[in-house]
């Protein structure tokens, strides 16, 4: 049972980390450009394909890895300089439903070339097996892995911002754009590396969950929501918000599931105690996300209403 | 009232609502006008949506939740009902039923309960956050259906009889249609009393200009409040009718994908016009059905289509044709 607790552990982690490579794209793209952008979890499922895709045809997960982020970011690019540039001095509405619309063309797209049966991506060979924790139990090499890349990049990302010309541009910009603008920074230029940044760590994510799960169209939606939660939790348009509130979100989800349902268990009968439990599992960060809010309206980081 | 411009595409726009199906009554087209009462069900529940996103500019992206608790309402009950299961048995006895006027003041008190307490909490926040909260809220509720198992949890519930309504064959598609179509009426007439009344010049002014309003001593939040129970309680409505139009209700009702499909009839039509969610139902629903029959991918045309509507059509449909804007 301890153990059990460990491993759940463990993939709440990894459940985090991955929301953070979504959600930071998200709350960056938010902060910068004032934008709400709900084909994020496309971009995410075109990493997942790309990587797919690149690997069955090469054989080689790497190169998958390389061309997910590529995909990602040169999909992104895209977007952003044909259609997202056009939403930033629109309201809410408009960007709302313009990117629902990205959505339906890009689940439409990707069900059009590769068809709506998922595909699968399997491990490289010598991240296959199993590692003995600390706790003496078993846990896939992979996904601890994915654990540790995934606090590679958000360690990464946190030094991009803080330590280098483009992070200052990118904290100047959430600041006054109109400001940075006028010292001569090209910020259309400036727009169009954030977004596609966004973009990149969505699809890098994308190509991960992917190998644990399944790469089918419509993955990236509940992710997509997800990250919203996260966001919201943390405040939208702060990085530090966006870590600590995806590693909320990914414990109490996971943890919610796995020990909801033991503790009714302890006062009801199997069958009900299990029917509660995962139903009340299933909204518990949503519940989170109500109170936190209900305490703090604009989330634990968040700095304007 | 003057007959503008607007005026006369709303006539023209309600004309064809009931001619189309009296048309394809005498063609023989059942499906037709199963197409029509979608048209009259959906544009109800975009009416519900766009009291408070089009007059209170408050962007709820969460509106299927509401619209699936309506739906429920008519799945619960009925199918309480037909299995002659009483609902509750302590402390009194509550029976299933098959009435849809029951089923209706059910709908319109669980939505109206529920959107009071999603509305005090999501309406102290504003911009962004009540987007992303309203969604929240919905997938809570969506995922509160898939999880529950005693009503079909992933699977839904089927109706097996469509409910009845005093003097009336539901089970007739033009009955069934003309029942949707007055109700439709019903909405969009309340709606037009609504926003001319203090109450709605109240809610559009906390859209121009909240602090204005504070200081001429009307709170928004109240205002707010009050239009987002009684624009869930539209839109539950509407669910309770489409769930005995198709006979069956799954948590996909409750879907953000719904959500967004209910969004994009107010947006398609023409936000805050009062004909403008029959537009944009309208158009969605035939566009689905003529791309649809011709290409599997049809969501693909759509997607761009609603692109260029959202970046060179603003206004929607009535807005275009209409002419000019009518919110500052």
């Amino acid at each position: 049972m301890f153990t059990l607790f460990l491993e759940q552990l463990l993939n709440g982690l990894q459940s985090g980390v991955m929301l953070f490579l979504m959600a930071s794209g998200l709350t960056l793209v938010f902060g910068v450009m004032g934008l709400i952008n709900l084909a994020h979890g496309s971009l995410y499922m075109v990493g997942a394909f790309a990587c797919a895709a690149v690997a069955a045809w090469t054989g080689s997960f790497w190169l998958g890895l390389v061309a997910s982020l590529m995909a990602a970011a040169i999909a992104g690019a895209l977007v952003e300089i044909l259609i997202i540039r056009r939403l930033y001095n629109r309201d809410h509405l408009d960007q709302v439903l313009a990117t629902f619309a990205l959505i339906l063309i890009f689940s439409e797209g990707t069900r059009w070339i590769f068809g709506s049966f998922p595909l699968f991506l399997s491990v490289p060979e010598f991240l296959t097996g199993t590692v003995v924790m600390p706790g003496d139990f078993q846990y896939p090499l992979f996904r601890l892995a994915i654990i540790i890349a995934g606090f590679a990049v958000a360690a990464g990302l946190f030094l991009l911002i803080g330590k280098t010309r483009l992070g200052i541009r990118i904290r100047a910009g959430e600041a006054d754009r109109g400001m940075i603008a006028a010292l001569g920074v090209d910020i259309d230029r400036l727009y169009t590396i954030v977004f596609a940044l966004g973009a990149a760590l969505a699809g890098l994510a994308g190509a991960f969950v992917g190998t644990t799960q399944s790469v089918q169209v419509g993955m990236g939606e509940p992710v997509l929501i997800l990250a919203f939660v996260v966001i919201v939790i943390g405040g939208i348009g702060s990085i530090k918000g966006a870590l600590v509130g995806s590693l909320l979100v990914g414990f109490t989800d996971t943890m919610g599931r796995f020990l909801l349902p033991h503790a009714f268990a302890t006062f009801l009968d199997p069958a009900s105690a299990t029917a509660i439990g995962s139903a009340l599992a299933s909204m518990l960060i949503y519940i989170v996300m109500a109170l936190v809010l209900f305490l703090r309206p604009s989330g634990l980081f968040g700095t304007e209403a | 009232m003057t007959m503008n411009r607007e005026t006369f595409i709303n006539c023209i726009l309600g004309l064809a609502l009931v001619i189309v199906p009296l048309i394809a009554l005498g063609m023989d087209e059942p499906f037709i006008i199963t197409l029509a009462t979608k048209v009259a069900i959906f544009a109800m529940a975009g009416v519900g949506l766009n009291l408070v996103l089009g007059y209170g500019g408050l962007v709820s992206f969460g509106h299927a939740a509401f619209f699936g608790i309506g739906g429920y309402a008519a799945g619960i009950l009925a199918s309480h009902a037909l299995n002659y299961e009483p609902i509750m048995t302590w402390p009194f006895e509550i029976e299933g039923t098959t009435q849809m006027i029951i089923i209706w003041i059910v709908a319109l008190l669980a939505s109206a309960i529920i959107a009071l307490a999603i509305g005090a909490i999501t309406l102290r926040t504003s911009g962004v956050y009540f987007i992303m909260i309203t969604l929240a809220f919905a997938q809570m509720i969506y995922y509160f259906a898939i999880s529950w198992p005693a009503y079909g949890g992933e699977d839904g519930l089927s109706i097996y009889v469509r409910n009845g309504f005093p003097g009336l064959n539901t089970l007739d598609p033009i009955s069934y249609f003309a029942l949707c179509a007055v109700m439709l009426g019903l909405a969009i007439a309340f709606s037009a009393v609504l926003i001319r009344s203090r109450f709605g010049l109240a809610l559009q002014g906390a859209r121009q200009n909240s602090q204005r309003m504070t200081a001429v001593g009307i709170a928004p939040f109240r205002i707010r409040l009050v239009a987002f129970v009684i624009s869930a309680m539209i839109t539950a409505l509407a669910g309770a009718l489409y769930a005995d139009l198709n006979r069956f209700v799954s948590p996909s009702m409750m879907s953000w994908h719904m959500s967004g499909e209910i969004m994009v009839f107010v947006i398609l039509g023409g936000v805050g016009r009062l004909f403008g969610p029959l537009a944009g139902a309208g158009l969605y629903i035939i566009l689905e059905h003529l791309l649809g029959g011709v290409w599997e991918f049809w969501q693909l045309p759509l997607g761009v289509l609603l692109l260029i509507v959202v970046l060179f059509a603003r206004g929607g449909l009535v807005g275009v044709l209409a002419g000019e804007r009518k919110h500052v």
